[in-house]
């Protein structure tokens, strides 16, 4: 047993080193950009580990979940540029402004029967929120944007990429952290019977809809961090972070790392986005790698890449006690 | 902003312009879907490439007068082919799995169509030309209006009777309809289910290449035609009501107009009133305003 | 005093009545059945009983109160439970974990955000895996388990809710004449060890006259006969039902 622990306890302190060593070595040896690289990684794996309660734990496919990560973006962005804000202020203020957003999507979403009516749904009212930001100029500054959001200098990502790095991978641990406990919690528990069979969380007493919304809101809250992240990496903050590729993106995440294991949307998070990135300089022709894997996923293994890495763990684990 | 009558005109019959070509894509959305009970995400890389390959038949036949009207009929049948080969290899395999993973697996076909016509006909715009008998101008309340126009209108009315007699006057109707209804019934009788699944999704890709070929002299044919498209069909199904098509055609009737006078109100997202009529319907009467109340969409 | 009671419940699909002015009363403690041909109505009363779905007129009370028009996980909450024709339970989920999400929920931690649930709740949802003999296999998915196992889950589900009153839909249904007779001892070890009254339904008859203390048949959506099992078997019109004219 204690050759158990100290094996465990060996993965943690690795994966620590690995994660402060990384920007540094990534500077050092290739240049700031992967810096950067690696802070996108982190605010998309905190996006779509929260859009999984959703997705993975509640069985609902939002395809509007760009609302939340949105408003959380403009949300920390307007209430410095407008409203002069601390940064720490507005930084809490937008997750709590995502969650309310969410609370009143989910409100009538959650009761909607039907995975397509869901999604056209959710993808309405986040649409239908992508063109109000576009239109309302004087409030929001349109298609123009918000630029040279002002970011305190310990954080700051004018000289280098490090201090953000590790102020977004300290919030995002934290969020993680919080969403893993609500997974093992009775709350999770209770999610999980609910997209198995809703018709029996029904008849063990369960309210469907209360317990989908409160998913949704938390979901949406931990959405609006991603955001107010992606708004201080990029000093600025435009509309496309609504629009609704963005949905369809994290989604993608889901399916990729897999819904079922707890990091799963991280690794998808992480694959997407270096996809993103590197791909373009190998072929242009990424669409049809992305779509064939994808249909691969969906045929053979819809546990995703997360969930067979789970698999072979667990099968070599079992080989190598036998 | 003066509503003085030729706008208001010209609007309408630009809104009915639309709501043919939404009707074509519509139409077969919704017949995918309350056959198959499957929904096609990928239907609107069907339409574009029933645009491009109008592009590709025109340019090969450019000497030979009427290139256009050979388009029109060749470039549906081809797309719908390829319809039948996706039926076959892909769509057979998601039939029993839940809903959530069928919507993936299309949403991940757009991927794989795209850079299938990417790889084809390259990044460039494309134009089809538009065919001389068509070209010209019509005048009408005082407005010269497109003769395209109504052949997309004609071509729309066309499709629409069309329809109605096969679902109607058929026994292959009556035949899709049962299905539509009673699956198990229809396989229990000794009909090839299987089968049927192929045609009919034969049948609604070729609605979706015919509209792209319509639409094709009338805009730039580009990579980004499909995902333009299909957000609006969705939105015109879900008005009309999952799985009837005449709600498709009432649906696209609807959208078309609303989206037409919606530009003169705000601009570049008329859009937005189609998010706002969908997220109603779907929220008070999710049937749709033709669909029967026990429909199910997942 | 009737622990449930249905005043002319009457539910009609497409104009064809399902169930047409039914009546019956349960008192505490029976086990109550419900019998009768095969689109006799008692699926459907069973959905009207326990709120799936809405009647079109009657009403039904529950321990008193009326019911009629409650959503059902609001009478769930009140002490009724239900399983259903076609098994119910939590595919993905352990069969350790079917339950225990049920006995947590019922004991009102559902919402509890940060405690791990593994180890919650374990001595109850062990003492239940027992009692329905499944014990052994408290680590396999639901999913997996066989129709006999199926229903025996579902019923630990059904117990794990803390019950007044059962509502069982054909609960031997597929089940081998084996397993019908351990299922039916468990019935009735369960209604005699608490104090929880049965309702069910059935088709085998010699489960329904081994056990039951009030029987009512019904065909057509209608209640044809009722009472204790000797006047149910010597009533002609019953007899008529289910062996033709003679």
């Amino acid at each position: 047993m204690s050759c158990n622990r100290t094996q465990h306890w060996s993965w943690w302190l690795v994966a620590a080193i690995i994660l402060i060593a990384l920007p540094f070595v990534l500077e050092k040896a290739v240049s700031q950009y992967y810096v950067y690289l690696a802070i996108k990684i982190i605010v998309w794996a905190l996006f779509a580990m929260s859009f999984n309660l959703v997705l993975g734990y509640g069985g609902m496919m939002s395809f509007g979940h760009a609302a939340f990560y949105g408003v959380g973006a403009y949300c920390a962005a307007l209430l410095i540029v407008k409203a002069s804000w601390p940064m720490p202020l507005a930084f809490l203020a937008a997750p709590v402004a995502a969650a309310l957003a969410g609370l009143v999507i989910g409100f009538f979403s959650v009761r909607i029967k039907g995975v397509f009516y869901f999604a056209v749904l959710t993808l309405s009212f986040a649409q239908l929120l992508y063109i109000i930001v576009f239109k309302w100029r004087s409030f929001t500054f349109g298609d123009d944007g918000i630029q040279g959001i002002p970011v305190p200098d310990i954080i700051s990502t004018q000289d280098s990429y490090i201090g953000y790095y590790f102020f977004a991978l300290a919030v995002a641990l934290v969020c993680i952290y919080l969403l893993w406990r609500i997974g093992r919690s009775p709350f999770g528990l209770m999610l999980r019977a609910l997209r198995d069979n809703p018709q029996r969380s029904t008849f063990i007493g369960m309210n469907v809809q209360n317990y989908r919304l409160i998913a949704f809101t938390i979901s949406a809250f931990f959405s609006g961090v991603a955001g107010a992240l992606f708004t201080f990496l990029e000093t600025s903050v435009s509309p496309d972070v609504l629009f609704w590729s963005n949905s369809g993106e994290v989604i993608l995440m889901g399916l990729l790392g897999g819904m079922d294991v707890f990091l799963g949307p991280a690794l998808g998070a992480a694959i997407m986005v270096l996809l993103n990135s590197f791909i373009t300089s190998y072929t242009q022709y990424w669409q049809i790698c992305l779509g064939v894997t994808l249909i691969l996923i969906v045929l053979v293994f819809p546990q995703g890449v997360g969930g067979l890495m789970a698999k072979f763990y667990s099968t070599w684990k079992g080989e190598k006690r036998a | 902003m003066a509503f003085d009558p030729s706008i208001l005109a010209v609007q309408f019959v630009s809104g009915l312009c639309r709501a043919m070509i939404l009707f074509l894509m519509a139409s077969g959305l919704t017949l995918v879907f309350g056959v198959m009970r499957v929904i096609n995400f990928a239907h609107g890389a069907f339409y574009m490439l029933g645009a491009y390959l109008a592009f590709s038949i025109t340019q090969m036949l450019s000497t030979v007068p009427g290139g256009f009207w050979i388009a029109l009929v060749i470039a549906p049948i081809i797309v719908s082919l390829v319809g039948g080969l996706v039926e076959i290899f892909l769509l057979r395999r998601i039939y029993d799995k839940e809903h959530l993973l069928q919507i993936l697996l299309t949403y991940a076909l757009i991927f794989v169509l795209n850079d299938l016509t990417k790889m084809i006909w390259g990044v460039e715009l494309r134009m089809v030309n538009m065919p001389p008998v068509l070209g010209g101008f019509v005048p009408f309340l005082d407005h010269q209006f497109p003769v395209y126009y109504f052949f997309i209108l004609g071509v729309g009315l066309a499709v629409a009777i069309a329809i109605w007699f096969l679902l109607q006057r058929t026994r292959f109707g009556k035949l899709l309809r049962a299905a539509a209804e009673h699956r198990d019934m229809v396989d229990a009788l000794g009909y090839n289910v299987g089968g049927l699944f192929t045609i009919v999704f034969m049948m609604a890709t070729w609605l979706g290449g015919l509209a792209g070929v319509v639409i094709a002299p009338t805009v730039r044919i580009s990579l980004g035609m499909g995902m333009e498209i299909i957000i609006e069909a969705f939105l015109v199904v879900i008005i009309g009501g999952l799985g009837n098509v005449w709600g498709a055609l009432l649906g696209a009737l609807i959208t078309g107009q609303l989206y037409a006078f919606g530009i003169l109100i705000i601009e570049k997202y008329a859009m937005a009133f189609l998010f706002a009529l969908a997220a109603l319907i779907i929220i008070f009467r999710p049937a749709g305003l033709l669909g029967k109340t026990t429909q199910e969409g997942g | 005093m009737a622990i449930l009671e249905a005043r002319d419940l009457t539910k009609s699909f497409g104009g064809v009545a399902a169930v047409s002015q039914v009546t019956l009363a349960v008192e505490e403690n029976e086990i109550y059945s419900i019998i009768g041909p095969n689109g006799a109505g008692k699926s459907t009363l069973f959905n009207l009983l326990s709120g799936r779905l809405p009647c079109d007129q009657g009403r039904v009370f529950f321990k008193g109160a009326e019911i009629t028009g409650m959503p059902p996980e609001q009478i769930v909450r009140m002490g009724m439970g239900r399983s259903f024709q076609v098994t119910n339970i939590f595919p993905r989920l352990t069969v350790f974990e079917n339950i225990q999400s049920t006995v947590i929920f019922q004991q009102g931690k559902g919402l509890n955000l940060f405690a791990p649930a593994k180890a919650m709740a374990i001595n109850e949802t062990e003492s239940i895996l027992e009692m329905v003999g499944l014990l052994e296999k408290r680590n396999e998915a639901a999913g997996v388990l066989s129709a006999g196992d199926l229903k025996r889950l579902e019923l630990g589900i059904v117990l794990a809710t803390k019950p007044d009153l059962l509502l069982l839909d054909e609960p031997t249904c597929g089940m081998s004449p084996v397993e019908t007779a351990a299922t039916i001892d468990l019935i009735k070890r369960i209604a005699v060890e608490t104090s929880i009254t049965v309702l069910f339904t059935e088709h085998k008859m010699d489960v329904v006259f081994s056990i039951s203390s009030h029987i009512t048949v019904m065909n057509f959506g209608r209640v044809i006969a009722t009472g204790s099992p000797e006047q149910i078997r010597a009533d002609g019109q019953v007899q008529r039902v289910y062996f033709g004219e003679g």
